[in-house]
């Protein structure tokens, strides 16, 4: 058993010690927002926050993140609203098909934590999650405008 | 028109009362299962018809026949029929029918592909008419309670009124009324000029739930007792298993079964995917690779090289005669282009989950072709297709790849194993990229003829090549040719026009093709000849000493609507002045999927031969614009998805086998490198053209023609990262 803290609740896992932390995630906890896209931490769409850092969740063994505070899509908003990064996201309409999203808004959410007023080279240095659909534009615009709100 | 025979209508809410059982999974998910609702509700939310169902509060719920994958056309087509029915958008919601009902009721929402650029503009006229005829029998219901002439009522934002004594009703309070009345014959559909919902850029109706993580993708699906699948097809297009130890997993943690896929697949099944996919990693397999284990881009590249002069050619668009043009020429240019395998890499793996019993088989998946998946799901389940369903759910992605059925069929086989439980087969990334459905390899031989004053005179354009047709539908070949390879270059046509009047034409196709099997990948076959005709069209102004805008215009009399958007894009980056400096530009246009496209890019590259894309200008003309903020959505992902093809993509052949496995040898353009993209939208009206591959195919062809600018150098095989760029 491996006790993880997700999204501010514990849990007991029953799980092998190598498995990835995003496989944990999906299939033991049951929060399958977070995605899985490559499996070798190229693509992003597994992003989570472990103690407040962006982490590819994929790569990561349960081994790894005992004891440490995991939270993803699900938990990033406080309480039963939006956190200002998806408040933006659905204002100004960023996901195509979305699949890749929440792994992007954790990414974002990050970054904007350490830079609330990020510039556009600290958005290239920072956000290498793959969008297949191609959301670039609006990505860059809507971080911005939520450094902005 | 939608008239639905009583007895239609009966079999419907009986069968959909059948699947609540399924249903029930899902609500245990929180997301909205189809007609989940419906069925407990019948009575309380009655369909008015097909496409419309009003609940007593008012609510609408829109019904879509085709499939979500980031194009937004859930939310387009939501207000084509919108407009009509004149409810109130605030109140829109939607759901997917099933396939198995689309059957069972006559096919009364016609076709669920979702390919070729057409869910919108191959669907809004019976839409319209299916939101035109639900406002006529809602307003029918209305007059006859109020017992006053139809005439005299009118709707607006979901509410009727009766004009001479200016009572009202909404919508939710006579649906259930309405629903009884017989459907119009008479559907008369606005004029354009009075869309109130159309044409506006109304917010995506699907957004929320991908911001929190709710959103349900078909990897995310979960029911009870459900075991999940990872499988292992031979890497070797038509190789086969020889063998495999299963014994050397069947003690793994969690591993229920072992199961061979038809000839060439092996899968594990294991009561989570991570299990599943650890022992199929373990499992010793022996391949038969065949005869195709000696197949490589070298081989394949020659195969191609030969068809550039081979006499045998399908013509796909003549006239004059181009070699006595080339033979008179005062001036000739020749090249070859090439261009490559690729794989769609939808950012969610092919998967399906299934079950299987004896007297019936469901499916749930993210498809772009619901009926095509329940064929395949009643075929591999050996069951008649009224024992077969297939619940569609949102796609991560679709590109072409998910308008096969393949990951279908093997979830079905799998299931078959294991009857009456629930199997999620889901492909890892190595999988996905190993057994794509590749952009077909071509190549073209392109020969100019130039009289001595600069004109062109003669072309002749030879293809040689893969044909997708010839793989994914050989009865739609017409004496062996393949039509769909002359996308962009056809003399005629709504869907595809060549936009050059050349005096002296030629472009013909010797049919090549591989085992590596290609598919429909967004854009299909206009990316490849945009690049050739686009980038041949500078080389021959190069050539003549003209510039690449005058050079085409010259060419494009016959042709206003390419013209225009040419025109467009070359107006808004101020084609006519200099670029600043260690800036250049490039251009392309090309008509795709109904609709006329062009872009300018601005690039610059650095002293390591490194390319910039600074901005592309990118116009489209669809007819008619529906959505014009998600259409802009379109243009600027299609340039990501056409710029990541050029910049880094390509699916090399050794052994027989694809050997990129994943995305860190198959490159994916990223936030550092997205141009700012600026979409000039001009839609000129009276037709309806597709928007989300057009743009693709000018992505690449605009930037190549700015590195020329830049760099005096023709690249003319791909991806650039092939070529060194410094300066010479």
């Amino acid at each position: 058993m491996t006790r993880l803290t997700v999204n501010g609740a514990q849990h007991d896992v029953d799980a092998d010690p190598d498995t990835p932390l995003l496989w944990v995630l999906r299939e033991t906890v049951g929060l399958t927002g977070t995605k899985y896209g490559c499996g070798i931490a190229q693509c992003g769409a597994c992003t989570v926050h472990i103690d407040g850092q962006a982490v590819r969740s994929c790569s990561l063994p349960l081994s790894a993140v005992a004891g440490k505070q995991i939270v993803t899509i699900e938990g990033l908003a406080k309480g039963d609203g939006l956190h200002p990064v998806q408040k933006t996201w659905l204002a100004m309409d960023v996901p195509q098909c979305g699949y890749c999203q929440s792994g992007m808004i954790m990414a974002v959410a990050a970054l904007l934590r350490e830079k609330p007023k990020p510039t556009d080279a600290d958005i290239d240095a920072a956000i290498t999650n793959i969008c297949r659909c191609g959301t670039f534009q609006r990505v860059r615009a809507a971080i911005h405008a939520t450094a902005d709100a | 028109m939608t008239t639905m025979p009583n007895i239609d209508r009966r079999s419907f809410l009986a069968s959909s009362a059948a699947l609540a059982g399924s249903a029930a999974a899902g609500l245990a998910l929180g997301f909205h299962v189809p007609f989940a609702d419906g069925a407990s509700a019948a009575e309380a939310a009655p369909e008015v018809n097909a496409w419309v169902v009003i609940k007593p509060d008012d609510s609408v719920v829109i019904r879509i026949a085709r499939s979500e994958m980031g194009q937004g056309s859930l939310t387009g087509l939501a207000q084509l029929v919108a407009e009509e029915l004149e409810c109130d958008w605030s109140k829109v919601s939607t759901e997917y029918p099933t396939p198995g009902q689309n059957i069972a009721r006559n096919r009364v929402w016609k076709n669920f592909s979702t390919g070729g650029s057409r869910g919108i503009r191959e669907s809004q006229d019976y839409v319209r008419k299916g939101g035109a005829a639900a406002r006529i029998m809602l307003i029918q219901a209305a007059a006859g309670e109020w017992n006053v002439p139809v005439s005299e009522c009118s709707a607006a934002n979901s509410v009727i009124t009766h004009q001479p004594s200016g009572r009202t009703v909404t919508f939710g309070k006579v649906a259930a009324k309405a629903a009884t009345l017989e459907a119009p014959n008479d559907v008369p559909l606005k004029d354009p000029k009075d869309w109130k919902i159309i044409g506006k850029s109304v917010k995506r109706l699907d957004t929320a739930d991908k911001v929190t993580g709710k959103q349900v993708y078909g990897a995310d699906l979960t029911f009870p007792g459900m075991l999940s699948a990872a499988i292992r097809d031979c890497p070797v297009f038509g190789g086969r298993i020889k063998s495999f130890d299963a014994a050397k997993v069947e003690t793994m943690r969690g591993v229920r079964h072992v199961v061979k896929v038809g000839d060439s697949a092996v899968a594990v099944v294991a009561d989570t995917w991570w299990q599943a996919k650890t022992a199929l990693d373990a499992l010793p397999i022996t391949w038969d690779e065949g005869a195709n284990a000696e197949v490589s881009s070298d081989t394949i590249a020659a195969m191609l090289r030969e068809g550039l002069d081979a006499k045998e050619a399908f013509v796909g668009n003549e006239n004059g005669d181009v070699r006595a043009a080339i033979a008179g020429a005062a001036k000739t240019v020749e090249a070859v282009y090439s261009y490559p395998f690729q794989n769609h890499a939808c950012m969610e793996p092919m998967n399906a989950t299934a079950r299987w019993t004896a007297d019936r088989c469901e499916v749930w998946a993210p498809t772009q072709n619901g009926e095509a998946a329940l064929a395949a799901t009643a075929e591999a389940a050996g069951l008649p297709v009224a024992k077969c369903e297939v619940y569609k759910v949102h796609l991560g992605g679709g590109f072409g790849r998910r308008a096969m059925t393949d990951y279908v069929r093997q979830a079905v086989a799998i299931a078959k194993e294991m009857p009456d439980v629930w199997v999620k087969l889901l492909w890892s990334r190595e999988e996905d990229m190993l057994h794509g459905r590749y952009h077909p390899v071509t190549q073209a031989k392109m020969v100019g003829a130039l009289d001595a004053s600069g004109n062109l005179t003669g072309l002749h354009m030879r293809i040689s090549g893969q044909s997708i047709i010839a793989a994914v539908f050989p009865q739609n070949l017409v004496n062996g040719k393949d039509p769909v390879t002359f996308q962009g270059l056809n003399p005629t046509g709504a869907e595809s026009t060549f936009g050059y009047t050349v005096p002296n034409l030629l472009i013909d196709h010797a049919m090549r093709n591989t085992h590596v099997p290609p598919g429909f990948w967004r854009g299909v076959n206009i990316n490849q000849n945009c690049i050739y005709v686009e980038c041949f069209m500078d080389e021959l102004a190069h050539a003549a000493g003209q510039d690449p805008l005058a050079f085409r215009r010259k060419l494009m009399a016959s042709h206003p609507k390419h013209l225009a958007v040419l025109d467009a894009v070359a107006a808004r980056a101020e084609w006519d002045k200099p670029a600043p400096t260690g800036i250049h530009r490039g251009l392309a246009q090309i008509m795709g999927f109904g609709s006329y496209v062009a872009a300018v890019a601005e690039i610059s590259i650095n002293d390591k031969g490194r390319v910039k894309i600074h901005r592309i200008v990118a116009a489209t003309d669809p007819g008619y614009a529906v959505n014009p903020d998600q259409i802009s959505c379109q243009v600027e992902g299609s340039f990501v998805y056409g710029l990541s093809a050029l910049l880094y993509q390509e699916c090399t052949v050794k052994g027989g086998r694809i050997e990129q496995e994943n995305f860190d040898t198959y490159n994916v353009l990223r936030i550092d490198e997205m141009p700012k993209v600026e979409s000039v939208i001009v839609p000129s009206g009276g037709f309806w053209g597709g928007v989300g591959e057009p743009t693709i195919a000018v992505a690449a062809p605009a930037v190549l023609n700015a590195i020329f600018a830049a760099t005096g150098k023709r690249i003319r095989s791909f991806p650039l990262t092939h070529h060194d760029l410094k300066s010479a």
